[in-house]
């Protein structure tokens, strides 16, 4: 008996049962890994190293020590607060790059790299390369002749600083800071500073957005979660044919309704509630852009209060009543206080999204109406500093991580709900 | 919501105007919706009612926003590159999307919630953000206004909500059907194709349909990693709106709202299917 109960189990094979449990959690294991791994390489190389790039990218910053090779490691010895000009050597070896770098014609990017930084360089870097075959030792002196920028200290201190491989420059510049004139971090002057500007806008119209459509979206939420089960599938179609619906459509359904000769307008013009040359501008402003995405985002609040709603069951209003609350004090100490996952995860989800909202505000936002997302667009497409665009971006990217990670923790994303 | 008849007039009061505030809130919801439709046949370049049109004089009404929009080589263009780009991109994400869904909601999959929450990543970060970083990856790599770039990027974008459906789907899935369809001698792919899959084939359709329609509107990447030889509706209406604005706009968004109507329907029916079978499974 005794031995029998000390020695292994084994399978109708001779190996013991724990080995063989243990092989076949592995091979289970195995499989779930393996039916899972196309999708998450396809989603790091499509998605996640282009999102890597983009960080990548915001700090980056291996133009001018690559064009310049020759200078970039020589201003590293020289010491940027001696008050002293680089010396002959290194102007020397200016002369070479701008020789090389003139047949490369990779001059220009350079000056364009370093004028974001101090405006000028563009037109320096332009115009020596034009004259850089006339140039003739000592080089020193001949630079500083052909342009008396190239004398100019501040200047050298931005060319070294710049000629390194990495660089917060853009994220300065992204938080309306800057070098000042002896390299240290100093705040922008009012009249150039907009993001910090732009990014508070951004936030608390997301903020104002989100309010608006919380406060849309519970009437009507706890009318769908009340009534019988007929009726509210017929009404949540309504709610449901705009969540459907195109983006675009929806937006220009609002630029045809809110511009000066469309229907809202016309129809107060009708009423005589307005005059005619003195229509209401209610699109290309601020006023537009929240109208029309509090319309477009309003069902991603609908849906979670709903969800939530129905579950609550009506005799908890019916007991508090029966215990002598009013309707009102019932429903704000006993109803609203159980909605409260609906409302954190519907009001998450909003701003989220409103946040990083490009094509609306781009097309009703006009001036004062837009957002962040659109400077990053601005940056990428038509300036072409797309370092900037990376270091705008990225800050946007760990605001909304951080507010996933919230979601996350209130509803948790596995409870995500679709439709 | 009928009211019982110990009511006040007061509460009586307030719960009609409640109703009045709800049906102004729908009215906010669907309105702009409806109202693109009769503009759309509007017979002169403007984005607003007539006076003829409002005294339904047939002059004022014509179909030849839709004819420009059938006819004009910018929009026959962009539908097809819009049909082929959602069809490639839903096919590719339905695929990845669902086998991965399998793997998730095995219960020794390691790691589940880090592996979810990377997976379904493309649906939380902002798309000006996933725009940019693709449109400068794309293009070092090449793949910058191709198709073959856009339909990648957009079957990333799309794979979220495959995973998210189909993993809904499979919670309420049995798992002893598999052992019990092998200890009667079926082969996993055949237990695959004839009992798993029938099974998750209403979440599967849904993803499927979410994913073609987050490629079918999606215009921000679009607009970055494409370019006009990968010009989609949205491309194009987009294009359209910035530059000369024309009603043609209102009448694609008019068939778009039809299209989106039927698609709606059918999620709807792929819901209530599931539901009801799930309602016969002991869950």
């Amino acid at each position: 008996m005794a031995t029998t109960a000390q020695s292994p189990l084994v399978t109708a094979d001779g190996i013991p049962l724990k080995v063989s449990l243990a092989r076949a959690q592995r091979r289970g294991k195995l499989k779930a890994i393996g039916l899972v791994v196309p999708l998450f390489l396809f989603i790091l190389v499509a998605f996640f190293v282009p999102i890597l790039d983009m960080l990548f990218r915001s700090v980056e910053n291996q133009l001018v020590g690559q064009v310049m090779h020759r200078t970039a490691p020589m201003l590293h010895q020289w010491d940027d607060q001696s008050g002293e000009l680089p010396d002959e050597a290194v102007f020397a070896a200016l002369a070479e790059d701008f020789r090389e770098a003139k047949e490369a014609k990779s001059s220009g990017k350079v000056g364009r790299r370093l004028n974001y930084e101090k405006p000028g360089f563009s037109g320096l870097f332009r115009k020596t390369a034009r004259k850089i075959n006339t140039v003739e030792p000592p080089y020193q002196q001949a630079f500083i002749d052909m342009d008396k920028k190239w004398g100019d200290i501040e200047n050298w201190r931005v060319f070294k600083r710049e000629s390194s491989a990495f660089t917060v420059s853009y994220y300065l510049a992204a938080m309306d800071m800057g070098y000042g004139e002896t390299g240290d971090i100093v705040r922008n002057d009012d009249k150039r500073r907009i993001y910090l500007k732009l990014f508070w806008r951004t936030i608390w119209m997301s903020l104002l957005i989100t309010a608006i459509c919380l406060v849309l979206a519970y009437p009507i939420s706890y009318l769908l979660s009340v009534l019988p089960v007929r009726k509210s599938n017929l009404l949540i179609i309504l709610v449901l044919l705009p969540f459907w619906t195109s983006l675009l459509v929806r937006t220009t359904a609002w630029i045809a309704l809110l511009q000066q000769e469309g229907v809202i307008n016309d129809f107060l013009v009708w009423l005589g509630f307005v005059a005619t040359d003195d229509r209401l501008a209610m699109i290309h402003n601020r006023t537009g852009t929240i109208v029309a995405m509090v319309h477009i985002l309003l069902p991603f609040m609908v849906l979670p209060l709903f969800s939530v709603m129905k579950t609550i069951p009506p005799s908890y209003m019916r007991a508090a009543k029966s215990l002598g609350a009013t309707p009102f004090t019932a429903f704000v100490r006993v109803y609203m206080p159980n909605t409260v996952s609906g409302i954190g995860a519907g009001a998450i989800l909003v701003f989220i999204l409103a946040i990083g909202y490009y094509i609306t505000p781009a097309l009703v936002g006009g001036q004062s109406g837009t957002l962040i997302s659109n400077f990053i667009a601005f940056h990428m497409s038509s300036s072409l500093n797309w370092g900037l665009a990376a270091a705008l971006g990225s800050i946007l990217l760990v605001i909304v991580l951080v507010l996933y990670f919230l979601y996350d923790k209130l509803v948790g994303i596995n409870n995500m709900k679709l439709g | 919501m009928s009211l019982p008849a110990y009511t006040t007039p007061l509460e009586r009061t307030w719960h009609y105007t409640y109703l009045v505030i709800c049906g102004l809130i729908f009215f906010f919801l669907i309105a702009p919706i409806v109202i693109i439709i009769p503009l759309s046949f509007n017979a002169v370049p403007f984005f607003t009612f007539t006076e003829k049109m409002l005294t339904f004089d047939p002059s004022g009404y014509s179909l030849k926003w839709y004819e420009d929009f059938f006819t004009n080589l910018n929009w026959q263009g962009a539908v097809e590159n819009s049909f082929i780009i959602a069809i490639f991109s839903t096919l590719i994400s339905t695929t990845l999307g669902t086998v991965a869904a399998l793997g998730l909601s095995r219960e020794d999959m390691p790691y589940k919630s880090v592996v979810m929450g990377i997976l379904i990543s493309p649906m939380i970060v902002p798309l000006i953000i996933s725009a940019a970083g693709m449109y400068f990856f794309y293009t070092k790599i090449g793949l910058s206004s191709t198709h073959i770039g856009v339909i990648l990027a957009h079957a990333a974008l799309g794979t979220p909500f495959v995973v998210i459906t189909v993993t809904a789907t499979l919670v309420g899935f049995d798992h002893s059907l598999i052992r019990a369809a092998a200890t009667l001698g079926s082969s996993p792919t055949n237990t695959f194709f004839k009992i798993i899959v029938p099974l998750i084939l209403p979440g599967v359709i849904s993803g499927a349909l979410f994913a073609f329609i987050t490629s079918f509107d999606e215009v921000v990447v679009v607009l970055f990693v494409g370019s006009y030889e990968q010009r989609t509706i949205p491309w194009q209406m987009f294009s359209g709106i910035r530059e000369q604005i024309s009603p043609t706009i209102l009448a694609v968004a008019t068939l778009l709202v039809i299209m989106s109507i039927m698609l709606l329907s059918s999620i709807e029916l792929l819901r209530r299917r599931g539901e009801r079978l799930r309602g016969i499974t002991p869950h």
